[in-house]
């Protein structure tokens, strides 16, 4: 490329085309005010390019340009301009030649791309519209992958309806064979039965035919020696109404007795029946009942003790079934207990499968029940238990082996003989301790009851002394003497009230005492007030 | 077990009297009758002609031969040998020829089910009873003797009388709802008459002694139908087997199915046993052995497009205790199926290696006896199976047996002759010679 002028002086060579043609439409328009505007169209920087421009070539570098135009131009193969002036001026023919010549260039590179992008718009659509057909196909592909699908699938319809449509067509062809083969052998047998009776026709036909003709006609007849008798012995009787009504009767007999034989028969069979039936739930009342040791839970006592309780009503009941045997309500009032008792029994069996399942899972957990292993540990235990027992008798054994064998000297031994009766003497201790206590107790109380006794003495004797006063104030009492009365008789009431809380036969103010006091030998009843 | 003499016998007629005293047989138009013990011959007798036809009355005392050819029928008495007594059905033919329970009247059927004519010895009054039906089993005498019951048909349709035997009275006459009647069997106890259908429609009706009907049991439609029917000695079962290898229970009670028996190909019940006869050669030994189970049984597919095909349960026996059934399926000839009626179930099963010919029950024990048609006689009883070779010059091919009444002794038919065999009271006694034994304990 061309040498690099200032930037102020050099034009920008890919501008080149375009600067020019703005160089001509500045040289060549009249008006400089369309220049800005077109300008302004064609070119980013307008004015930097126009001041590009006007500083390519002055007066001053005219040469150079020329020079460096000459340059550009061989190098795009024209025909370059030369310096050939007289003044130091350029020829305007080779200028405007080159000039002629650059414009073709221009317009053919013009040209050419316009013919590219023609180019290009065409390939551009030829893209899209094939993209637009690769789009289309595919759906249309879509599409008819999808009909294949569902024609596929229809297909294996079809054939699935023509195999159940064959074996339709099979069994209906075995049928009609069937059918077939039953219509022929019904044929023959129809064929072979009517030729028999053809031929026994024409027999019977020739027969007739024989017998027509036959002059000599053979009667029948019986030649017998001598009658016989009947097999009964019995005279043979006439047939008359009555012998009718007796075949009659005899008949009807002979049916009624075998009716009767087979209702026996049955009803025999019948309470055969209902016997074991009751057997039966008897045996499962027994086999339900509480007592045996194997049940466990809780609601299979209740229902075990209903069942008894059901079973001990039913049992009263029997003796009326045995009666009223063909009774209805006997009869389902056995099935029915029967069922009952059966269905517990199932449920009973089956709780004792859940049980039993449980208690096999529980062993295999190892928890409550006892397995082996732990009445092995047990053992083990208890063994040890033993030996250690042992070892400790052994141990004091020894000991007291010791004791008694080695020498030891007076302090140990009065020690230890204290240690050994210590006990001994511990007790005793209490027992003394209670034995005083006792004695004290004991002595305490006959204290008390001599004191008592003392007492009683004292009162006793006051108390004689009253009586006999009162005694005496009474038998005065009888006399006109009053006054005296009165002061004797309160001093006996105190003295009794005392005497009361001592004695077992206690007086009581209306009591009288059992051993009285004897006046004279007499008992005298009087009251007291 | 004891084996008599042969004796020459002609058409399989080989009776023992009602008593047990007598056997008599017919060898062609001659009827010998020989002491049962002795095997003497007490009494011989000459008929008109071949006889078809011999029977002994109920009381043992006469004999009846029919000749159907001649339409004669000669009667013979054992306590007078010179009395005789001769019937003659003319024209008219004869077909069969039957005692009367009472064993003073004989039953003759004629030609085309024309009539049945009752004939009496006592008296010589003649009876006729119309429009008889001509049918597997059209005429039955209820077991204690005193009624008929006989199978009419009229204007197609199916009737049913029941007569007293004492006078030939007509008791009952009703009308029977099968749309063709096949058969008809009293029940043991006198009361109730089991009526079926033809195989063309699976039905069975039951019959009150006065005529009403007390029920009616059809296992299943369009498909061949009853084959055999068989009742229960005490009357508790009725036994029906069918053309769909079923046996199916009815109980007296309710006249209901209780059960049915099947009859499998492959028996895979664990209780059962199998009894297998065995060929083992070469020392040519049969005997029986006990096989495992499951056990395959040998069936032979029949004509379909035969009447009256081979297939399905052709006899029903109930043993004389009622504890045991004995069933045999025409598809599987060979093999014999026993059932316990005490539990319902399969018990045990003979296999033979020919086709069963003939079964029959001892009339007092639980003893079954079997022949194949081979020179064998075979034994089943819950306890073991015993097969014993008739020791006889030449083959005695067994075609059929019967037991003695007392159940001590069987008769063994041949072709040509018949034998008797003398068991004991024991099964397998210890007088046993020329045979082969083995006795299986279960």
């Amino acid at each position: 490329m061309g040498d690099w002028w200032s930037p102020t002086m050099m034009p920008d060579p890919s501008l080149d085309t375009k600067e020019l043609s703005s160089i001509s439409g500045i040289s060549m328009s009249p008006s400089r005010q369309n220049l800005p505007h077109s300008l302004h169209s064609t070119m980013a920087l307008p004015k930097t390019s126009y001041s590009v421009i006007s500083a390519f070539c002055t007066e001053e570098n005219i040469s150079q340009c020329i020079v460096y135009i000459n340059q550009e131009v061989c190098s795009l193969g024209l025909t370059g301009v030369s310096l050939e002036s007289e003044s130091g001026g350029l020829s305007a023919v080779p200028v405007l030649n080159l000039l002629y010549e650059v414009l073709q260039l221009q317009r053919r590179a013009q040209r050419a791309l316009h013919e590219l992008e023609t180019q290009q718009l065409k390939s551009g659509s030829d893209l899209e519209h094939l993209q637009h057909s690769t789009y289309r196909l595919k759906d249309q592909l879509e599409h008819t992958r999808r009909e294949n699908s569902g024609l596929h699938e229809g297909e294996r319809q079809l054939q699935l309806k023509i195999k159940t449509l064959q074996n339709c067509l099979k069994s209906e062809k075995e049928e009609v064979q069937k059918l077939q083969s039953i219509i022929s052998s019904r044929a023959t047998q129809y064929n072979h039965d009517t030729k028999r009776k053809e031929r026994e026709c024409t027999k019977l036909k020739e027969r007739l035919n024989q017998l027509l003709m036959d002059k000599r006609d053979k009667k029948l007849s019986i030649e017998i020696s001598n009658h016989v008798g009947r097999s009964d012995g019995k005279r043979g009787l006439w047939k008359t109404g009555k012998m009718e009504a007796r075949h009659e009767g005899e008949m009807y007999r002979a049916l009624l007795s075998d009716y009767e034989t087979r209702q026996r028969s049955l009803m025999m069979e019948n309470s055969e029946l209902k016997k074991v039936l009751q057997h039966m739930k008897e045996d499962m009342i027994t086999i339900l009942s509480p007592k045996k040791p194997c049940v466990k839970t809780e609601p299979a006592d209740d229902s075990l003790e209903q069942a008894v309780s059901e079973g001990e009503e039913e049992a009263g009941d029997r003796s009326r079934e045995g009666l009223e045997q063909s009774c209805e309500q006997a009869r389902e009032q056995l099935t029915n207990s029967i069922r009952l008792q059966w269905r517990k029994l199932k449920s009973h069996m089956e709780r004792l499968d859940s049980q039993a399942s449980l208690v096999a899972c529980q062993e295999r957990e190892g928890d409550e029940v006892m397995s082996r292993k732990e009445r092995e540990e047990e053992m083990q235990r208890m063994r040890l238990e033993l030996q250690q027992c042992k070892e400790f008798i052994h141990m004091q054994q020894q000991l007291l082996q010791q004791q008694l064998s080695s020498p030891c000297d007076e302090e140990t031994a009065a020690l230890l003989n204290d240690c050994y009766t210590l006990e001994e003497k511990e007790r005793l201790k209490e027992e003394w301790r209670l034995f005083n206590e006792q004695k004290r107790n004991f002595e305490r109380e006959r204290k008390n009851f001599t004191e008592a006794a003392i007492r009683l003495g004292h009162e006793r004797k006051t108390f004689e002394e009253d009586r006999a006063a009162w005694l005496k104030t009474q038998f005065l009492n009888m006399t006109p003497f009053v006054d005296r009365k009165r002061p004797a008789l309160s001093e006996p009431h105190s003295a009794l009230s005392v005497d009361s809380r001592f004695s077992n036969s206690c007086i009581s103010d209306k009591y009288c005492p059992p051993n009285k006091p004897h006046i004279n030998g007499k008992i005298i009843y009087s009251a007291f007030r | 077990m004891n084996f008599s003499e042969v004796f020459k016998q002609s058409n399989q007629l080989c009776k023992v009297s009602p008593d047990g005293k007598y056997l008599a047989t017919c060898v062609q138009y001659r009827l010998v009758v020989r002491d049962i013990n002795s095997l003497q011959i007490v009494h011989l007798y000459t008929c008109l002609d071949q006889v078809m036809h011999m029977e002994w009355s109920s009381d043992s005392l006469f004999i009846l031969c029919a000749m159907y050819k001649r339409g004669l029928v000669q009667v013979w008495s054992l306590e007078q040998p010179d009395w005789h007594c001769k019937i003659d059905e003319g024209s008219i033919g004869l077909v069969s020829s039957r005692w009367s329970p009472d064993g003073r009247h004989i039953l003759n059927t004629t030609e085309f089910n024309l009539r049945v004519t009752v004939w009496s010895l006592c008296t010589k009054a003649v009876s006729y009873i119309k429009y008889p039906k001509a049918c597997q089993k059209g005429v039955d005498f209820s077991a204690d003797g005193r009624y008929m019951a006989l199978a009419e048909r009229r204007e197609c349709k199916d009737y049913i009388s029941v007569f007293v035997c004492d006078d030939w009275h007509l008791l009952r006459h009703f009308e029977s709802e099968t749309q063709d009647l096949a058969g008809l069997e009293w029940s043991p106890n006198s009361c109730v008459l089991a009526v079926w259908d033809s195989c063309l429609e699976y039905k069975i009706l039951l019959y009150s002694l006065d005529g009403r009907l007390l029920s009616l049991y059809s296992a299943y439609e369009w498909s061949l139908g009853i084959k055999s029917v068989a009742w229960s000695p005490s009357s508790q079962f009725l036994a029906v087997g069918s053309y769909d290898e079923k046996v199916r229970i009815l109980n007296h009670i309710t006249w209901k199915k209780i059960t049915e028996f099947e009859h499998p190909a492959t028996i895979i019940n664990t209780k059962a046993v199998v009894f297998k006869e065995v060929e083992k050669r070469p020392t040519c030994l049969v005997s029986d052995e006990i096989t495992q189970l499951p056990a395959q049984v040998p069936v032979i597919k029949p004509d379909p497009d035969r009447a009256n095909p081979k297939i399905g349960i052709s006899t029903l026996a109930f043993s004389a205790d009622n504890r045991f059934l004995a069933t045999k399926n025409d598809n599987m000839p060979q093999s014999l199926w026993v059932w316990d009626m005490q539990r319902l179930s399969l018990l045990a099963v003979l296999e033979q290696t020919a086709p069963v010919r003939c079964f029959v029950w001892d009339p007092r024990r639980p003893r079954l006896a079997l022949c194949t048609g081979n020179t064998k006689v075979y034994l089943w009883s819950p306890a073991g199976c015993v097969s014993v070779n008739v020791p006889v010059e030449g083959s005695f091919q067994v075609q059929s047996l019967f037991w003695h009444c007392s159940g001590s002794s069987l008769v063994l038919l041949s072709k040509e002759h018949v034998c008797l065999c003398y068991l004991n009271s024991c099964f397998g006694g210890p007088n046993i010679s020329h045979k082969h034994i083995t006795f299986m304990s279960l």
